[in-house]
């Protein structure tokens, strides 16, 4: 009998903890449905977005992209930048219970080096072998000096997964994914929702205060907006500019956007395949005459409603790693229309592959007709998007228009994309003075040294000149009123640890 | 056999009387109305003192309908006006021609299933359903790699996709009319297939295809648009309504005149298309003196 | 009858696998490459390389198709790549959503189109012959997406009356799975509302000027049986050719209102998977389609004979 009593006195305490008054429960609207719920293997944007709640990283990423410890309270790099060695947080469970510790660091990273399908392998290129040196202790040995690994580290790569889950699962760890992150999955049903609720072993639980969180993809920027107003959701990310206005002015709704990490740019065909025969991707002078044609401010405000910024570089105006000697350059026909002739050209045709947005179709029209200006004849080609990515990489195309999401390290926006050998330099472009400049800049564990690097390099491709960058748009988030203490990230994540609701 | 001869007859004799009776219809001839209308305004676009479609004005963006810009300006600043006018060409070819294909081609075949049955049927109706089961996206993507971007093969694949409607159409109702005594009839004097066909079953099973037609034509616009979306049909930034109404819909609450007129003016079409095809279907129905 | 329909059954075998082929071949003709396509910003050759092995991109066109074919025998409809789902999964959980959006929008179709029709009919060349007719035309007019975006500001952002979007299973909230489910259904049905209402019209005014209705007037039969009972059953044929039609293209799927409306259908599903090249996906959806419009051309074709027995001969 005092067995029972316990028992329920325990139930009922149980129950009083778990669900103080009313559970809090909040709606985020996507834009997008994420792909396979698996560190090791998910690629999508919005799949990071649900990662963040779900899944605790060895180290975070602050609103100035700062690296700031998350499982890893302090880390430090020895031999000349070829070994990291980290401490992790004590105490910390996975959501099955098991134990976080430098064993399943290993487990992870291990995983993510040999997981048939992983695609985490490339940001990892740089580890030899990772050991743990203690407990709660771990040890990475680098084949050459990698700085950019710690800002790998502070994303899916870094995502410790429980080892005895992964290892049930397997490649199959996306249907019930296990990780130490301030909400545990429950259920999903693909283009329809992602529920996850609250781990009461979190390790940093007193900062919790949302019991249940459950993701909604809805594709549509209106519809979204409208769910918001209706109060079917709490909060939507990606807001479109045009709404922006609308948001500000509702007593019932919180606006918040920030200069996100990434770029809109137009790739042009310096040398992949027959298609780069052509006097755009041979003459730089037309380049930069199409370049300087652009009225950036102008696009800005056309189309983003003033919410993006004009750039001319891989990172953003406001970044630290953007270089001051190069601004954003003002618009000038004249001088476009001089280069153009120097060229030889009195009309230069060229024809731009558009991906099939609105968005993306309305800019490209309107530097259709500012170039227009200088002697451009551009022939808009609006392709959808796998028939895009597969023209771009064999080369069946003379400009390209292609985004990039951005990566909290400077590298992540410029290294693959430039190199001879880069993973997915689609231009073809290849100067090893660059490589050299972009390589150095890797190893070094000094900023600044890396920043001379980065801004050595920039001025090279600024004059050569294959990617032309056209801006950064932002993040825009929306939010009830009654949702507060959401700080807006460059890199578009939303934390929901520290939020409030009500 | 008073039946025979009451029945509706043939094609030939009916021809004069049917024209009769389509001038005299007032809901035909206002259809015919609206449609010439469309049709002269889009052969006018030329020469007509509107603004250059494509010419962008970064001062006038999405401005609301003013004395400058009759219906307003899209999201470029351009005018809408001079956009709907050279559109027209667009979007009436997309409609018409999808649909001519789509009947010229459909409603031979069904006449086929219907008339003979047995494995002529079966080998139509199959392929019927095989083409039904196509997903749309899947041919038109296709069609714009293997033939590139252009409104004559976004006109060819919308008019692909709509024909297994009147195959089906088409034979359900030649099922039903040949029954009737008076083919039975044409058939018991030794007349020929092909005879019987034209003559006897074609004109009795029009009217469920004109009312399909003047319907299709509404969806066809609407079809080039999202095929223009694909790579197929019209390339930005030249006009189409359907395209135009595609914009639109990301400015639903700032601009709705954007997606106002391109829409009214579809409605327009498809009302003229149908008062027409009203005409037409009493005048051509042989069972209505 | 049945003998019939054990035929038409048999012969949909053949059809499937004809079918097959040709969305097979076709979707590898297509442009863009699966595993690119999904790789998004991930595009690590050697991983890439690696998983064309593992789904057997690389195999022939006929190895793979037989490979599938091989699998469907078994029950296996493969998996998807963007998610590592089960196909036959994915058509489980999709399937019940979509044939539940077909039947309401079905019924709103219904319910709007054919009384509709049959009124404009019996009323011909009055105010309100044509103002019916515009009604179901502007209803074809306007576009799905700018009525669902204004039903929902309307009725769900203004007046609180209905959730804007999402879906709820009817075996498990039978009340928000209705209240879910109106808006989007009413779209769909509206559209299809002008189809019916014109055919039935048109079908209506063929019958009525017949003889035998003449006859039955003449016998003096009320006006309102003479409708129900006589012209209506005669007109049904081609609103029944059409009805299965256009329940077919339901089940394929309506992308644009799912989108809007958020309901995880097949429409959101086919066109993700064809931009994402996801074969399986596309081929399992399309087969299901398929089998959809093959039983709904037989039911109509059964139809015919019990609304019209001189036609059994015929079948």
């Amino acid at each position: 009998m005092s067995r029972f009593l316990r028992l329920t006195t325990a139930l009922a305490f149980t129950a009083l903890t778990a669900l103080p008054a009313a559970a809090v429960e909040l709606k985020i609207g996507l834009q997008d449905d994420a792909d396979v719920l698996d560190p090791a293997q998910s690629r999508t944007f919005v799949g990071r977005i649900v990662y963040t709640a779900m899944c605790d990283k060895l180290v975070d990423v602050s609103p100035d992209l700062k690296i700031v410890p998350q499982l890893a309270t302090e880390w430090a790099w020895s031999e000349g930048g070829k070994v990291l060695t980290m401490k992790l947080r004590d105490g910390v469970k996975f959501h099955d219970e098991t134990l976080m510790d430098a064993a399943a660091v290993v487990a992870t990273i291990e995983r993510n080096l040999t997981l048939p399908e992983s695609r985490r392998k490339s940001e990892l290129s740089s580890v030899e072998k990772v050991e743990a040196t203690g407990p709660l202790e771990v040890k990475f040995t680098l084949k050459k000096p990698d700085v950019t690994l710690l800002a790998q580290l502070s994303d899916r790569a870094g995502m410790i997964v429980s080892p005895k889950a992964a290892k049930e699962l397997g490649a199959n760890f996306g249907s019930k994914p296990v990780c130490a992150g301030p909400f545990k999955f429950v259920e999903r049903v693909q283009q329809d929702r992602i529920v996850l609720q609250k781990f009461a072993d979190y390790w940093n639980k007193d900062n919790v205060f949302i019991d249940k969180v459950t993701y909604l993809p809805i594709p549509d920027s209106t519809v979204r907006l409208a769910n918001l107003q209706s109060g079917d959701l709490d909060f939507i990310e990606r807001l479109a500019p045009t709404d922006a206005a609308a948001v500000k002015s509702d007593s019932k709704l919180t606006y918040a956007d920030v200069v996100n990490i990434g770029y809109m740019a137009l790739y042009a065909n310096i040398g992949n395949g027959p298609r780069a025969d052509n006097p755009f991707g041979k003459d730089k002078r037309l380049r930069q005459a199409f370049s300087l044609a652009i009225d950036r401010d102008a696009l800005n405000q056309i189309v983003y409603e003033g919410t993006a910024v004009g750039g001319n570089q891989p990172f953003p105006p406001n970044s630290p790693w953007f270089n001051k000697a190069l601004p954003v350059p003002a618009r000038d026909v004249d001088k476009a229309k001089a280069l153009v002739k120097a060229a030889g050209f009195d009309r230069v045709p060229v024809e731009m592959q558009i991906p099939n947005n609105p968005v993306a179709q309305q800019m490209m029209q309107v530097v259709q007709s500012m170039v227009a200006e200088a002697g451009f004849d551009v022939q808009l080609k609006s392709t959808e998007f796998a028939t895009l990515l597969d023209e771009q990489t064999r080369g069946n195309y003379q400009l390209s228009r292609s985004d990039w999401s951005g990566r909290v390290d400077p590298d992540g926006n410029i290294h693959q994309f430039i190199t001879c050998k880069g993973g997915i330099n689609d231009t073809k472009y290849c100067n090893p003075k660059v490589d050299e400049l972009l390589n150095e800049a890797r190893a070094s564990t000094d900023d600044a040294v890396r920043k001379e690097k980065y801004d050595a390099a920039s001025v090279i491709l600024n004059d050569d000149m294959p990617i032309i960058y056209l801006g950064h748009q932002s993040w825009i988030w929306a939010m009830k009123k009654s949702v507060t203490g959401f700080t807006a990230s460059p890199d578009g994540m939303i934390r929901l640890v520290g939020l409030k609701k009500g | 056999m008073t039946m025979i001869e009451q029945a509706p007859l043939t094609a030939k004799r009916e021809k004069s009387r049917a024209w009769e009776k389509l001038k005299a219809s007032r809901s035909a001839l206002a259809g015919l109305v609206i449609i010439l209308f469309f049709v002269i305004l889009a052969a006018a676009a030329p020469i007509l003192p509107i603004p250059d479609p494509v010419a962008t004005s970064w001062s006038a963006i999405r401005k609301a309908p003013s004395a400058a810009h009759w219906l307003g300006t899209d999201d470029l600043g351009r005018d809408i006006l001079s956009r709907m006018i050279w559109g027209a060409q667009a979007s009436l070819m997309a409609g018409v021609f999808s649909v001519a294909l789509a009947v010229g081609i459909g409603v031979p075949f069904g006449i086929l299933a219907g008339y003979f049955g047995g494995w002529v049927d079966l080998v139509i109706s199959r392929i019927t359903e095989a083409l039904l089961a196509m997903p749309f996206l899947i041919m038109a993507i296709a069609l714009a790699a293997f033939l590139g971007p252009s409104l004559t093969n976004a006109m060819i694949a919308i008019g692909l996709s709509a024909m297994p409607i009147f195959v089906r159409l088409t034979r359900g109702q030649v099922l039903s009319v040949k029954q009737e005594e008076y083919v039975e009839g044409a058939r018991s004097v030794g007349l020929g297939h092909m005879d019987i066909m034209v003559r006897y079953i074609l004109p009795n099973v029009t009217a469920p295809i004109i009312v399909q037609a003047t319907l299709t034509i509404a969806t066809a616009i609407i079809a080039e648009a999202s095929l223009s979306f694909l790579g197929l049909g019209q390339q930005p930034p030249a006009a189409s309504w359907g395209s135009m109404l595609n914009v639109a819909k990301n400015f639903l609450s700032q601009a709705p005149w954007m997606a106002m007129w391109p829409g009214a003016a579809i409605f327009l079409v498809v009302i003229g298309f149908n008062l027409l095809g009203d005409g037409l279907r009493d005048a051509l129905d042989p069972r209505e003196h | 009858m049945p003998v019939y329909i054990g035929k038409r059954l048999l012969v949909a075998i053949p059809t499937l696998l004809i079918i097959s082929i040709f969305v097979f071949s076709l979707q590898k003709l297509l442009p863009g490459d699966p595993i690119l396509a999904m790789a998004g910003e991930e595009r690590d050759p050697a991983v890439l390389e690696l998983l064309r092995e593992k789904y057997r991109l690389n195999d022939p066109i006929p190895v793979q198709y037989v490979t599938w074919i091989g699998g469907v025998l078994t029950g296996d409809l493969g998996i998807s790549l963007r998610t590592n789902q089960p196909v036959t999964e994915l058509i489980a959980q999709k399937l019940p959503v979509t044939i539940q959006l077909a039947i309401m929008s079905m019924i709103f179709a219904f319910v709007i189109g054919v009384p509709m029709g049959i009124l404009a009919a019996v009323k011909k060349n009055t105010v309100l012959d044509y103002v019916a007719s515009l009604v179901a035309l502007s209803g074809l007019s306007v576009p799905n997406f700018w009525l669902g975006i204004m039903l929902i500001l309307l009725v769900s952002v203004n007046l609180g009356w209905l959730p804007a979007s999402g879906f709820e299973s009817i075996f498990v909230d039978p009340v928000r799975s209705l209240q879910t489910m109106i808006m989007p259904s009413f779209v769909l049905g509206t559209a299809l509302a002008a189809t019916l209402m014109r055919h039935t019209r048109s079908a209506m005014l063929g019958v009525l000027s017949a003889d035998y209705i003449r006859t039955a007037r003449a016998k003096g039969l009320s006006p309102r049986d003479v409708i129900l009972s006589h012209s209506f059953r005669n007109a049904l044929l081609p609103v029944i050719t059409l009805t299965a039609l256009l329940f077919g293209e339901l089940l394929a799927g309506a992308v644009l209102t799912e989108q809007i409306f958020t309901i995880p259908g097949f429409g959101k599903l086919i066109v993700d998977a064809v931009f994402n090249r996801d074969y399986a996906v596309v081929q399992g959806v399309v087969m299901c389609t398929a089998v959809g419009f093959i039983l709904m051309n037989l039911i109509a074709d059964i139809l015919y004979v019990l609304l019209n027995p001189r036609l059994r001969a015929s079948l």
